[in-house]
Order: C-alpha cells, then structure tokens, then sequence
C-alpha cells in the first residue's frame, strides 16, 4: 500500500473485545488473544472510529486538531494496524488450518478399569446418558495393554519430550496394581527415549490407602479428587450402589491423603447438579474444613430433560456465586493472597498466555483416550462408544479416522462460532457434552454460549483490574 | 509504542515479534546480549560530538584519532567514504601501515 493509497483508506476497529478495569480501557483482540490497554491518542482514535470509518487523512485533521502532531498520529496508527487493533478494507476472518496426520501426542488417558464402586446418579459412564457399551469388554485394563499404550505414547510422541499420563476409570484404583505397574514402565520407556513423563490421578477417594498415598507422593502424581462438597450436598449424587452415600468414608482418607502427599496439586472437582449447586456453600467446606487447595466447578454434563440436569434460572443463581467468589479471588490476588477456585485461575492464565484455541481441548490432537480393550478413542469420555475412535494399540492411532475428526471439529468447520468474540478460548464447547445434549459431538454448545461469554468478560475484567494493581502476581501464569 | 500498552503476554509477544521483523532504532543502550554499554562502531552511525570511551573502556578506539576514523571508512563503512577505492585501482594504499595506531602517517594521499 502506498502512503496515499494508506492514507485515504478506511479505518475501523478490528474484531475485539472491549472492556474497562481498574479505570482503565482494555481491548481483547480477536483472533490473537492479545490484550491492549489504551490511553490518550489510542483511545481518541478508538473513540473516533466507533461511529464510523474514517480515512487516515480524516483521522489527522481531527486529531491535528485536538493538538496532536503529525508523527504522533502517524507512529499511533501504525502501531495500532500492525497489532492487528485497527484495519482498513472489508473485515476478514482467518482461522488456523488443521494439523499433519502425523501430529504428535503429549498424553493418554488410561481408563484403566471401567467398572465403578460408586453408582453416581448423574453419571455419563453408566447413568441414563451414558455413551460406552462395555458389554464383553475387559473389566479391567491388562497390564500388556496399558505397555502397548505407553509404547504408543512414547512413539507418536514425535518431538514433544515432556509427556502426560493420566490413570482415570471407573474408580481407578479398583485397579491400583495396574497404576503402580504403569508409572515404573512408563518412567522407563520414557527415559530411554530422553523424554520425561508425568502423571495424575481422577479418583472417587473411597479406596485410598497410606500406601496409596505414599505412592502418589513418591512419583509425585497429581490427585482430582470428585467430591461434591459436604455431607449433605455429596450424598445427595455420590452414592454406593446400595444408595447410602459416601461422604464418611472418603473425609477421612481426603483428610489422610492431603497430609500424606505433598509433592503435586491435589484438587477437588464439583460436579454440580440440580440438587447440589451451592457454591460457595461447597467452596467453604472443600478449603476449609478438608483443606483442599484447589476447587473447580463443572455442570453435570446432560441432555436437557434430565431431572438432574441444572434449570436456566438455576444456572443464572449458580453464576452469580462464581461471580462472587471470582471477585473473591481479584481481592486475594490484589493483596498478594492465594485463592483457590480454580475456574478463574484456569481462565486467567489463558487470557495471560493469549491463547487461541482452534480446537476446545486436547482430544484427539495432543490427548487419545485408551478402553480396557486397548481400543484408542480422542478422549476417555467417548472411550468404549461407538463415537470418536481412532484405531487401537495393536494397529495403532487411525491416522485417517483422527483426521477425519479433526476436520470435523476445527474451529473453521463450526460455523456457528465464526461470529462469537470468545472463540479462540471456548472453541465451540466439550464434543462429548456436545454429543450427549445434540446427537453431534461437532455441534456448537449453543445453549451455554451467553454464559461462557459473561463468564469470560468477567475474567478479563477481573484479569485487568489484577495487572492494573498487582502486574506481579500474573507473573506465576507465565510458565507453560 | 506510545499510547497503546501491551498489558498480557500475547500482546507483549507481538510487540517482540515486530520489533525482531522491522528492528528498533538503537541509541547508545545497554547492549542486552553482553549486558554492557553498547557503542556502535562506525562514523555513520555515531552521533557527534563522539564517544567518550570505546567498548572496551579506554580510548585508542576513538573516533577522534585520524587512523581509527579513516580505516572505519576504508573497510567497514558502506557510505561513500573519501578514501581510495581499494578494491580495483588502489589495491596496495596501505601496505606500508602495518599498525594504524603507529604507522598512520605513512598513508599516502592518492592523486586520481
């Protein structure tokens, strides 16, 4: 573009996302994920265009006007075209492309045993919505399988030198010897290929044991522990399969286990239903009275009718208590103090980072799921369905069958979310849930999306408001 | 950047990647690699008056010096300097200056 040419051109403000913290006007740009604060002549040339176009000429008569200089105006415009805050011409949308066949993956999930000890109502594995058929399948994961599977990992791995296994179930420890098994080979295997391996752990609690815990210590295996808050709110879903709930016996061995293990994050994951949606409530009690040092929250997944399923307006009353204890965290993270709902965590330290998602998460691309059976699906949620698969550990990763997938579920291919300011971080939302509620794990959430939205303003409000007051403290979501 | 402030990581990214691609415009500044003051070299991109010290801290360096000025020109310096072409016409100007701080003076002036 020639300098005249730049100069009659048309400005308007690129796609974004405007917010205002700590007296302060932010812009989150969209597609980068990069967050601009503006003042002075920025925020005048913001302000101008907002009604309408105008011409890099237009703009330096008005703002000559106002007292600016030339060079001011000029070395501004230039800055804000190339961060991609403003743009001449018509507006077009860029979406990345979709990966090789021959991605690497980082991780696995082990499902190392699909069979459960508990009989939680809301399920996806075994309740009303459930998806897997374990019919004539292997209970649990065979110690061959689950080296077939690292095998696997360690191979298709490519460059990626840190690697993830996750042991998830069923009740993983119904299949505990398999886990302890799994972490010595994998360490080996991973060595001898100069990788490294990490590990973590989902688990209902019930079987913990000191050895247990000894051992996740040892090999410092981070814990997601499913609890629902207290006695009340937890037994009301998380039940024996003889209906009495089981609270009592994992407050103790929660108890035990934060004492015992003291080398990685131990975190509680609430599931929140109709019936246990008291957040603060459930925060309270996790922090204070068991001492978890993580809590995050997820809505059951499920179609809409179940009866489990939390209602429209009672989801609003469960947003304002996130709210509430969002704030609750800009207080603490102010003053230098440590919070632990992790939802905000989790979301500012991807609104730190600017990340922009072409996919919802992992599955499929870095992450693969592994059945009993050894067959590999693009996460543990649709392991042992008829949905997702992508070939086993005898033949290994179904390189076409993951493309396919991939194809499907890019970003570029879910049309709904083109228009939507939060899609390089929401992506259109989990496949399985996507699946359970719609019948199409490449469908768009679209019921959650103002939700997701209001929950992601508030993020960054709360994130500018962080950076304004204590920069500091955003230093720890540096690292990746 | 003057009124627009890189506030997360991205932004502050892009603003590295831009100044990676297009260069910034460097005074005398903290060279960041070796983490001491950073003096060009060079008479086109010094600012007079001139230095006071070279990179090593003393001062044989100096622009000042007629030798250190007229070799910067001679051999490192793009610009269209006053000195003999000795590339093709004056290939053999300095071979009786061994040492440009000793034996400056035996440079002879070139007559076309």
């Amino acid at each position: 573009m020639t300098a005249t040419e730049a100069l009659s051109a048309a400005y308007h403000p690129a796609e974004h996302h405007a917010f205002e913290s700590g007296g302060r006007q932010f812009l989150y740009l969209i597609p980068s994920g990069a967050i601009f604060g503006l003042e002075g002549l920025s925020q005048e040339i913001y302000n101008l265009l907002q009604s309408c176009p105008l011409s890099g000429e237009e703009l330096t008569m008005e703002l000559l006007c106002r007292g600016y200089s030339e060079a001011q105006i000029e070395a501004t415009l230039d800055d804000m075209v190339d961060f991609d805050v403003l743009s001449s011409g018509t507006p077009k949308k860029t979406f990345p492309t979709v990966p090789e066949k021959s991605f690497p993956i980082q991780r696995i999930v082990l499902n190392t045993t699909n069979q459960c000890n508990l009989a939680c109502g809301y399920c996806y594995e075994y309740s009303e919505d459930k998806i897997a058929s374990t019919k004539d399948k292997p209970k649990f994961m065979s110690d061959s399988i689950a080296k077939a599977a690292i095998d696997t990992l360690v191979k298709e791995s490519a460059g990626r030198n840190s690697l993830h296994v996750t042991f998830f179930g069923g009740e993983t420890l119904l299949n505990y010897p398999l886990m302890r098994d799994s972490v010595d080979y994998a360490k080996n295997v991973a060595k001898a290929a100069g990788k490294t391996v990490d590990f973590s752990l989902t688990t209902n609690a019930t079987l913990l044991t000191e050895e247990i815990a000894d051992f996740l210590a040892e090999h410092r295996i981070g814990v997601t522990v499913s609890i629902d808050g207290d006695k009340e709110l937890h037994d009301r879903m998380r039940v024996f399969h003889n209906g009495k709930g089981s609270y009592d016996v994992i407050a103790p061995k929660i108890k035990m286990l934060l004492a015992r293990h003291r080398t990685n994050a131990i975190g509680a994951r609430v599931t929140l239903s109709e019936g246990v949606r008291q957040v603060r409530r459930i925060y309270d009690h996790l922090t204070q009275e068991l001492g978890f040092d993580g809590v995050g929250f997820a809505p059951v997944t499920a179609s809409p009718d179940r009866l489990y399923q939390i209602g429209g307006q009672s989801m609003d009353k469960v947003l304002l208590e996130f709210e509430e204890l969002a704030w609750e965290y800009r207080d603490y993270a102010i003053k230098g103090g440590r919070h632990y709902f992790t939802n905000v965590a989790d979301t500012l330290k991807e609104l730190h980072l600017g990340i922009s998602k072409a996919y919802t998460c992992g599955a499929g691309l870095g992450l693969l799921g592994v059945g009993t059976t050894g067959e590999f699906a693009a996460c543990h949620r649709f392991v042992d369905s008829p949905v997702a698969q992508m070939g086993n550990v005898t033949t290994g990763i179904d390189r076409e069958a993951r493309h396919e997938f991939l194809e499907k579920h890019h970003i570029g291919a879910r049309t709904d979310c083109h228009s939507c300011w939060v899609r390089g971080l929401c992506a259109g939302g989990c496949y399985h849930e996507s699946y359970i509620k719609h019948g199409l794990s490449a469908a768009s959430n679209l019921t959650s999306c103002d939700r997701i939205r209001g929950w992601i303003d508030l993020c960054l409000r709360i994130y500018g408001e962080i950076g304004v007051k204590n920069p500091r403290f955003l230093e720890r979501f540096d690292d990746n | 950047m003057n009124s627009l402030h890189a506030f997360n990581r991205k932004a502050r990214k892009l603003e590295e990647a831009r100044v990676a691609e297009a260069g910034d415009v460097e005074a005398l500044q903290k060279n960041k690699k070796h983490g001491r003051v950073y003096y060009p070299l060079g008479c086109t991109l010094s600012f007079n008056p001139g230095w006071e010290v070279d990179v090593s801290g003393g001062t044989a360096g100096l622009c000042a010096p007629v030798e250190r000025d007229l070799f910067d020109c001679y051999l490192g310096c793009a610009w269209p300097a006053q000195v003999p072409d000795h590339v093709s016409n004056n290939p053999d100007w300095t071979t009786k200056c061994n040492s440009a701080a000793n034996d400056w003076r035996n440079v002879d002036v070139i007559y076309p």
